[in-house]
């Protein structure tokens, strides 16, 4: 029964249905913008890559949950001000109570994940966008952030976490460094500078790979093996194709809709604890409008607003257009304030390409 | 004719539902047996969506009960139902557009293969699978990776029903499969329905087009204001008594009448 009428598929339109493709395109021409116009700055000596190395993984942790969640077809708004909360609760609770760092980065973690949970709760029983339910989060926790921290120290900024956490055992999950010995190699044959004076002469400039960017790589590895080669993300596709669909065949729609705005929360809450161990402080204001901004990575990457459809290795390098971007725009010395510009026309695109590949997909005119 | 001679796959006893004040159902009796095509017939209303609906696990009847091969059953979920063999084509389908063949012929059913201690999504074999399960049923996918919106109605109503066969339904629940589709896609579909008879599963063809049903029903069973108006085995009853039974006769008529017989 195949039908003379349907053309053959070319590889070309084949191509275009993947996700990742208009992040992929994104990636190379952002990369060689910068390579012309800012070749020269240092952006791509070692430490120039290692700076927006960071800023992209930085958007990546958040970027990996808000896909999977997408792709279930809720959003989480909240996650700005979950990562302003769970910094002030571990710097309270390690600084303010005296507890050990690790009993503080698992109770943060707890907290996080049980927040996680009440939005997906809520989202599933009222059935209210979840547009508006995590919007009300994204109150209620910068609100309290700002709160316990005024009322516990009388300012919005803790500091003296890294104090603290001196000998800790978990903390340098979160806040080390890793392939020290690689680096102090890379310096002695002469690819990676060193100090030339202060207490950390001889030393290399950059000591080793920042937790961040592995805990980066492995949530994006994690996320991407989860939604395309196991049975759970094939219900996370259909959870967020069409829930009505997936529950008549048996899928459990709430449960990973729930479970997913978990996995969102403990993003999150990587990318706050990651934070507060590298900065030594933790301040109220964390993590404004990086909601928006994990969102924004996931469009980039090919994902549907409406659900269904998307991919991690996408958000991955949407995350990665963005570090570049940004701290490009340092690098060669333009206005910063661009930045927020080329957010926003690139989101608008983004949208677009995707709208029109979904109507590719789904033969729709 | 020979299914007559086994003893129904599902029996529905007196059959009742009711919403709150609303009677949607009230004292339904139904049967399939084996290898047979029993149409239920209703106009918009009748009470046939709730009906399957209650049958397969969806809704649980006020009063009456349900028979699986003689047992009585009472079912939890449409999980339940599933797991013991009946299996329901929707209207709307229970396909999602985005995803592929192959993903949706396998959803929430996914093959998984062990990898030290992580299992894994199958996908080799899952779409193996359905290329071969769709050849059987006469369609020739260009991929097992191409999505689902890229295939026509009855493609897609093909699918669903090889699915339903493929995990090894007993009886098979179609709700108004043809109602959304042309005459040759129309055709594919009854054919399929054909096909998936010969296995010796049991249909249930829900439908409000007489003409359907007559092309591939055994039995046909009218449905009309929550009641059951009879049960009528092929040849023995024409397509105007069928349809003059599931408009509540007198009105339709009086309207033909008036429209110089073409309804």
């Amino acid at each position: 029964m195949t039908d003379e009428r349907i053309k053959q598929v070319s590889p070309l339109r084949r191509a275009m249905i993947r996700p990742e493709l208009g992040a992929i395109a994104g990636a190379i021409l952002v990369f060689a913008f910068f390579a012309m116009i800012a070749g020269d700055s240092g952006m791509f000596a070692p430490q120039g890559v290692m700076n927006w190395t960071v800023v992209s993984a930085q958007f990546a942790v958040i970027a990996v949950g808000a896909c999977l969640l997408m792709i279930a077809g809720e959003f989480d708004l909240s996650v700005g001000s979950m990562i302003g909360f769970a910094g002030i609760v571990i710097a309270i609770l390690s600084v303010q109570w005296g507890w050990p760092t690790w009993a503080a980065i698992l109770v943060a973690f707890a907290i996080c994940i049980c927040i996680g949970a009440i939005n997906g709760f809520l989202v599933i029983k009222t059935g209210l966008p979840s547009f508006i339910v995590t919007l009300a989060f994204l109150y209620i926790l910068r609100g309290l952030t700002i709160w316990l921290s005024i009322l516990t120290t009388r300012q919005t900024i803790i500091g003296g976490v890294k104090d603290a956490a001196q000998g800790d055992w978990l903390a340098p999950v979160f806040g080390g460094v890793v392939f020290k010995g690689l680096f102090v190699w890379l310096a002695q044959i002469g690819v990676v500078g060193t100090f030339s004076r202060g207490a950390r002469e001889g030393q290399p400039v950059i000591d080793g790979i920042p937790m961040l960017i592995v805990w980066a790589l492995g949530l994006i590895v994690f996320g991407h093996i989860l939604l395309t080669h196991t049975k759970f993300g094939n219900w996370i596709f259909a959870s967020g194709g069409d829930a009505q669909a997936a529950r008549y065949v048996g899928v459990p729609v709430a449960r990973v809709k729930v479970l997913m705005f978990m996995f969102t929360a403990f993003c999150a809450c990587v990318f706050a604890t990651c934070q507060v161990m590298e900065f030594g402080s933790a301040a109220a204001d964390r993590g404004l409008l990086k909601e928006f901004e994990a969102i924004i990575c996931v469009v980039i990457g090919g994902a549907l607003l409406t659900g269904g459809y998307g991919s991690v290795i996408g958000a991955a390098l949407g995350a990665l257009i963005f570090g570049v971007v940004q701290q490009g725009l340092f690098f060669s010395g333009a206005e910063s304030s661009l930045f927020r510009v080329f957010l926003g026309s690139i989101l608008i695109l983004a949208v677009i390409l995707n709208t029109y590949i979904r109507r590719m997909i789904t033969g729709e005119r | 004719m020979a299914v007559y001679d086994h003893d129904p796959i599902i029996e529905m006893r007196g059959i009742k539902k009711h919403f709150g004040p609303v009677i949607a159902l009230n004292g339904v009796s139904f049967d399939v047996r084996p290898g047979e095509c029993h149409c239920l017939l209703g106009d918009n209303g009748a009470g046939k969506s709730t009906f399957i609906k209650t049958m397969s696990g969806v809704h649980k009847p006020t009063a009456g009960e349900i028979l699986f091969e003689g047992k009585r059953m009472n079912f939890d979920s449409p999980r339940d139902a599933m797991e013991a063999g009946i299996a329901t084509v929707y209207q709307d389908l229970a396909m999602i557009p985005l995803m592929s063949v192959t993903r949706n012929f396998f959803m929430g059913r996914e093959p998984e293969k062990k990898v030290g201690p992580f299992r894994f999504f199958d996908l080799k074999a899952a779409s193996r699978i359905t290329m071969d399960e769709m050849r059987r049923m006469g369609i020739n996918l260009r991929e097992p990776s191409q999505a689902v919106g890229t295939l026509s109605g009855g493609e897609r109503q093909t699918v669903a029903i090889a699915r339903a066969v493929h995990f090894g339904a007993k009886v098979l629940i179609l709700d108004e499969p043809t109602s959304a589709l042309g005459v040759r896609q129309t055709a594919n579909v009854l054919s399929t329905i054909d096909k998936v008879r010969k296995k010796g599963i049991g249909i249930v063809f829900i439908t409000h087009n007489v003409r359907h049903a007559m092309a591939v029903g055994d039995r046909f069973t009218v449905l009309n204001r929550g009641r059951t108006l009879g049960t009528a085995q092929r040849g023995q009853i024409s397509p105007e008594e069928l349809q003059d039974m599931m408009a509540g006769g007198q009105e339709l008529v009086e309207l033909e009448g008036s429209l110089g017989g073409t309804v």
